[in-house]
């Protein structure tokens, strides 16, 4: 992969990276946009939304609540995308290996985003007494350097999971035996799983939501047979 | 107008210096500045920099259920309450917005949003199909509650939080809880048959997958035993709530797998 190409899905990573929190929260960072957007830039948007798919049936379990520690599902999916678009024939575990270089990515991104948190906090405490007398500029100084400092954190990311898992998603493919269908599957299934229970959990509140599930299973499973 | 389309701008940016300090306090701050600019003395006078401050302190909210906070506080600092009555407002406001917004749109609204676009992909749609159904229907709701809570709280002041008793907000989750169910149903399955059925990841199967039987019948084998696979590792994890992460069973998972093909 080229450089340009690298710091192409950099500047992807980071402007992704950026909606996940800091602006606009448009849910450009969901794993089935960015990871597209990612393939995109590889010439291969298909393969990008097959990866974004598996990532957000991950990604649904995950709650971006305030001050919580949570995996950074959008640079995570850029990389995810990009190294899926980027095998140039289809081979037997190359979704698994892409997928597992996007869950690594989004466990470290989501320690960067903690860090961006505690930076934005140094910066606070050391301008607390001009935000005391309501200076102007101090407010906007802050969201300013909050909004630089997401975006490098998410570019930086992307540039460097992209330059390390690459090179390793070969070697390792290339020693791959398992076959294309079972790697697959296994990938597939877990983030099926995932999905699942993440969907029973933000659901069973609600009155009568085993009925709604049982019945969205037979019209799905129904269409699966007939399609 | 003016004024309210500047506070509506900045509403996308509250989250930008979230710390744990003052968590979206400073968001805040920066939101309701245009609207500070309009009381007595404008940008240079004492009521406009006392307001800045009091409104750029420590500040918890969902990033769009901020709308309501943030409208509220403009208006009640235009009509020069008292002090004491804005902080106690800021403080009582700060949970509710937070768990309502999470229970409506983190717990309810993206995910329907999410699955509604895999239910769209496992029927066959393209990738800017999918993606676009998805930032439409997520958007279209994030944008109208942004617009609605800006609304609410810029007519009714420090009245506004009667508007977290709105039945959309009150039992939209209810609704939206259902409407998760019905789809993930029907996603799932689907997405499991469209990417297995998938010549990307197909294409490398070994000759000795097809022996014996059509291509196909193999495939829908492996489809079918996914989801069953599948839907005894979902049982078990929601019965290990709080003691399992997905992500972190998926890591595992994928990791032994890894280890597995190579030793093979």
């Amino acid at each position: 992969m080229s450089t340009s190409l690298i710091l192409a899905l950099a500047l992807l990573g980071g402007l992704v990276g950026l909606d996940v929190v800091s602006f606009p929260q448009a849910m450009i960072s969901r794993p089935i946009v960015a990871a597209t957007l990612g393939g995109t830039l590889l010439g291969h948007p298909g393969d990008g939304l097959l990866m974004g798919v598996v990532l957000e049936l991950l990604a649904l379990e995950t709650l971006p609540v305030g001050a919580a520690w949570y995996p950074e599902w959008a640079s995570a999916s850029v990389v995810g995308g990009a190294l899926f678009a980027s095998q140039p024939v289809p081979m037997a575990g190359a979704l698994a290996l892409a997928m597992l270089a996007a869950v690594i990515t989004a466990w470290a991104g989501g320690w960067t985003m903690q860090s961006v948190r505690r930076l934005n906090g140094l910066w606070a405490r050391r301008s607390l007494s001009a935000i005391n007398a309501g200076n102007p500029s101090t407010v906007l100084n802050l969201q300013l350097r909050g909004l630089v400092a997401d975006f490098l954190r998410g570019a930086l990311l992307t540039g460097v999971a992209v330059a390390l898992l690459l090179p390793a998603m070969t070697v390792l493919l290339q020693r791959w035996h398992l076959s294309a269908g079972d790697s697959s599957a296994v990938a597939v299934g877990i983030a099926i799983a995932v999905a699942a229970s993440a969907a029973w959990k933000r659901s069973r509140a609600a009155a009568g939501a085993s009925w709604y599930l049982v019945g969205g299973l037979a019209i799905g499973l129904a269409a699966l047979v007939l399609l | 107008m003016r004024t309210w389309l500047s506070i509506f701008a900045r509403l996308f940016t509250v989250q930008s210096s979230w710390n744990y300090e003052l968590l979206v306090g400073t968001g805040i701050g920066f939101c309701t500045e245009p609207g500070l600019r309009g009381l007595p003395g404008g940008r240079q006078g004492t009521a406009y920099h006392t307001a800045l401050a009091r409104e750029s302190r420590y500040f918890n909210a969902h990033p769009y259920l901020a709308a309501i906070a943030v409208g509220a506080l403009v208006r009640a600092e235009l009509d020069e309450l008292p002090p004491e009555r804005i902080e106690r407002f800021r403080t009582a406001l700060c949970g509710p917005l937070g768990s309502v917004g999470d229970r409506l749109v983190w717990a309810g609204w993206l995910p329907f949003s999410s699955l509604l676009a895999l239910a769209v992909f496992g029927l066959g749609a393209g990738p800017w199909a999918t993606v676009l159904i998805f930032l439409a229907v997520y958007n279209i709701g994030q944008l109208a509650l942004r617009a609605w809570g800006l609304r609410v709280g810029w007519r009714y002041g420090l009245q506004a939080a009667a508007a977290l008793g709105n039945p959309v907000l009150r039992t939209g989750p209810q609704y939206i809880g259902r409407a998760v169910a019905l789809l993930a149903g029907i996603a799932l399955p689907l997405v499991a048959g469209r990417v297995l059925r998938d010549g990307r990841v197909l294409l490398g199967v070994p000759p000795d997958m097809t022996t014996g039987a059509p291509a196909g019948m193999h495939v829908d084998s492996l489809v079918g035993l996914t989801i069953l696979a599948a839907a005894v590792i979902a049982t078990l994890l929601v019965r290990l709530q709080g003691r399992l992460e997905g992500w972190r069973v998926t890591l595992g998972v994928l990791a032994a797998l890894t280890i597995y093909s190579m030793l093979r």
